[in-house]
């Protein structure tokens, strides 16, 4: 906010001066770094002793030992006789596949009930205004609790639900078709990658030409014919990918992806509440454009989607987006009360490791700083892309 | 211009159904709107009302099939004191008629002057000696012995009064001029709000014991006080610096003008102002501070849901979750949904007479 005026230099005297006026404010500062420097070197000090009182060792060392206890699942191929360091990281894996499959769903239900409580219909609005108040005005904790138990009390593995072909909802969680990992998936999956490039490109050379010439043709067909046809193409070369279905084989099912009851409730339960915030924060942001860019856009003769697209959202996405990054970071957070459900995040192993170890300052002050490291690292982007959309004024 | 006569409820009626159902788009959107409804609504209803059980044991419930009433009716004041010895409610309870007095007196502004602060002043110590007893003949009683709702507005209001002022605090540091201070300030604030509470309630709880110096120990509502004041200083004082920034900068120059100090400038010209423009956010931050409340769950505080929660396992009333849950759920609903009807109100009065 400080912008310091040409005409008036002298306005803001407050940068460090040499002369006398900074005297007080020189103690302050003193006084200041005083406290800090003893209150942290009294707190190191107990801590030391309090530590070696209950014969402790202050140090990292015990992340090398063997941890001992089982992991429920992860994506690392862990077991009990790995080390903590291990142990560790499978628990900060399981964080990361929480929040990212979060942040995507929270954010296309979120926009998706944001849009519904803009509707012109009045049912659709009032419905929406009702999920949204009940989500927002309820503690997350209660939601997960309450996710969890309604998955437990769900049907045994063997009356399963079958909602969709090939999805099983059970107590046991839930079980999906999965793409088996094998070169005819990553062939399919370069190609899709392709026709994306391939079709920005498209885009872009549409745009240079509208510019020149002021025609323009759609890209829409050609770009969908890619994004369909290049994988289809690289299934028929390389052999089509294969779509492994759950069955149910005695008393448990193979194949297939499984979620567990603990994933399961935690993603929904911090994609519905979060949704709700999101909803909350698109609507305001479209409610924050003025109403005559609307009246000036149709005057020009826009249709409705141009509309949107071209004037609208480019104006209500420099509100949305500062926030939205909040709530994925809030998200992110959130993640770390998987341990009242069980769920073996970053956070709830920590607390295993702290029960058994007994080095709760060392692995307390790891975990926070892989928070603080995620959040800092956001909050650095934001900055950046904040300053890039700003408004340019004069 | 006149006001246009109120429009009848068969008007108001005409025109919903007119927006619901003008051209094909509408009418699909409203038909998908009362499917919902149809296949949620009644079965919930029955659920709720027709099939529950409001009076009688467990087996009454499950022979009815639908809520079990009766068993929130049984834990009801247990979810309200938790394990505070029987014979001594009294105490508790009349702690909560002064929160509960005092909470609402300070929504009305015609009481926000000195009187309203020096009540609280008075109260807060009141309120803490009348739950822990140990002076004027009270027994003492732990607080572990402490919970439910009685620990949920503890844990809410004296978070909230202790760091109210360290916010205030913080905020002035991260605009000050003098480097370190903001340097400080802006660590403090950004370290708290960049990890989760949970984690620095597992740092009060569990690392904090560490930190004091041999043969001083903190009670453990205490440390929890101490983790919940921090994270409430942190995040109001970023409203607060929205406050202060938000103030045109003639505001501060007029105030240097007249000669008036640093303190003096704040206390009576910035301050006033700063914080009036933001009550409506503090309470939404208030809000979310309130709900967060739970998370003392991770630490083996009882709070009105840990409480109602620990009345699960009760084996005489095996197998009710979901009314515990759908009773909790309500509560805190209430509450939020009045203090965000409360903050909305305060924006509107708030709003600078415009147009």
């Amino acid at each position: 906010m400080s912008t310091t005026s040409p005409i008036m230099p002298a306005a803001k005297p407050l940068i460090p001066l040499p002369a006398g006026t900074t005297m007080r404010g020189l103690l302050w500062q003193a006084a200041l770094a005083a406290a800090v420097i003893f209150l942290g070197w009294s707190i190191y000090n107990n801590m030391l002793t309090n530590m070696a009182a209950r014969g402790l060792q202050f140090g990292y060392g015990f992340l090398n030992r063997s941890a001992g206890f089982p992991i429920g699942e992860g994506l690392l191929n862990y077991t009990p006789s790995d080390t903590y360091a291990r142990a560790l990281t499978q628990g900060f894996l399981n964080t990361l596949r929480v929040a990212v499959v979060g942040i995507v769903l929270a954010t296309i239900l979120g926009v998706l009930l944001g849009l519904a409580r803009l509707s012109a219909n009045p049912l659709l609005r009032s419905l929406t205004g009702g999920y949204i108040e009940i989500i927002r005005n309820t503690p997350l904790v209660l939601q997960l609790v309450f996710w969890h138990s309604i998955i437990l009390q769900l049907p045994s593995v063997r009356q399963a639900l079958n909602p969709l072909p090939g999805f099983f909802l059970s107590q046991r969680g839930v079980k999906m078709p999965a793409l088996l990992a094998e070169p005819a998936l990553y062939s399919c999956l370069l190609a899709l990658l392709t026709a994306a490039i391939l079709w920005v490109g498209l885009a872009r050379r549409e745009r240079a030409r509208q510019i020149e010439t002021g025609e323009r043709k759609s890209t829409l067909i050609p770009g969908f014919a890619l994004l369909i046809g290049l994988p289809v193409l690289a299934g028929f070369v390389f052999g089509a990918p294969t779509v492994e279905f759950p069955e149910l084989t005695g008393f448990n099912f193979e194949g297939g992806l499984s979620l567990s009851p603990e994933f399961f409730a935690l993603l929904i339960g911090l994609v519905v509440y979060t949704s709700a915030f999101i909803a909350e924060i698109v609507r305001s942001g479209i409610q924050s454009v003025h109403k005559g860019q609307w009246e000036a856009a149709r005057a020009l003769g826009l249709a409705p989607g141009r509309i949107m697209r071209l004037v609208i959202l480019p104006q209500a996405l420099r509100v949305i987006i500062p926030p939205m990054t909040s709530q994925f970071l809030n998200l992110t957070k959130n993640s770390s009360l998987a341990v009242v459900i069980g769920y073996p995040d970053l956070v709830s192993v920590a607390n295993t490791s702290i029960n058994q170890t007994g080095q709760a300052v060392e692995v307390i002050s790891l975990f926070m700083a892989i928070y603080l490291a995620i959040s800092l690292v956001t909050s650095l982007l934001m900055n950046m892309y904040n300053r890039a959309v700003a408004l340019k004024e004069r | 211009m006149a006001a246009p006569a109120l429009p009848s409820f068969t008007e108001r009626s005409a025109a919903f159904a007119r927006a619901c159902f003008n051209g094909p788009v509408n009418i699909a959107i409203s038909l998908a709107c009362i499917a919902l409804l149809v296949w949620l609504v009644p079965p919930l209803f029955n659920w709720a009302v027709v099939n529950a059980t409001w009076n009688g044991t467990a087996a009454t419930c499950r022979e009815n099939g639908g809520a079990c009433w009766a068993f929130i009716r049984e834990k009801f004041w247990f979810s309200v004191f938790g394990l505070y010895p029987y014979e001594e409610r009294w105490r508790p309870g009349t702690m909560l008629v002064i929160l509960v007095t005092l909470v609402i007196c300070s929504t009305f502004r015609v009481f926000w002057n000195k009187w309203l602060l020096i009540a609280w002043v008075v109260a807060a110590p009141t309120m803490l000696i009348l739950m822990g007893g140990g002076y004027f003949g009270l027994t003492p009683v732990p607080t572990r012995l402490w919970g439910g709702i009685t620990i949920t507005g503890i844990i809410a209001v004296y978070g909230l009064a202790l760091g109210y002022p360290l916010a205030i605090l913080l905020a002035l540091g991260r605009r000050s001029n003098l480097t370190l201070v903001r340097w400080f300030s802006t660590v403090v604030i950004e370290c708290v709000r960049g990890v989760p509470l949970i984690s620095l309630l597992f740092m009060a709880a569990i690392m904090l014991p560490l930190f004091l110096p041999e043969g001083i120990t903190l009670d453990r509502l205490a440390r929890v006080l101490v983790a919940y004041t921090i994270f409430t200083a942190a995040y109001m004082a970023e409203v607060v610096r929205g406050g202060l920034q938000a103030m045109p900068r003639g505001q501060y120059e007029a105030a240097d003008a007249v000669g008036l100090s640093y303190w003096q400038k704040m206390r009576l010209v910035i301050l006033p102002q700063a914080l009036s423009i933001t009550i409506p956010s503090q309470v939404n931050t208030f809000i979310g501070l309130f709900k967060d409340t739970t998370l003392v769950i991770v630490i083996g505080v009882f709070d009105f849901f840990t409480t109602l929660r620990s009345a699960l396992g009760d084996p005489n009333w095996l197998g009710f979750p979901t009314e515990a849950y759908v009773f909790a759920a309500g509560v805190y609903f209430v509450l939020c949904f009045a203090m965000s009807k409360y903050s909305q109100k305060l924006e509107r009065d708030f709003q600078p007479a415009q147009r």
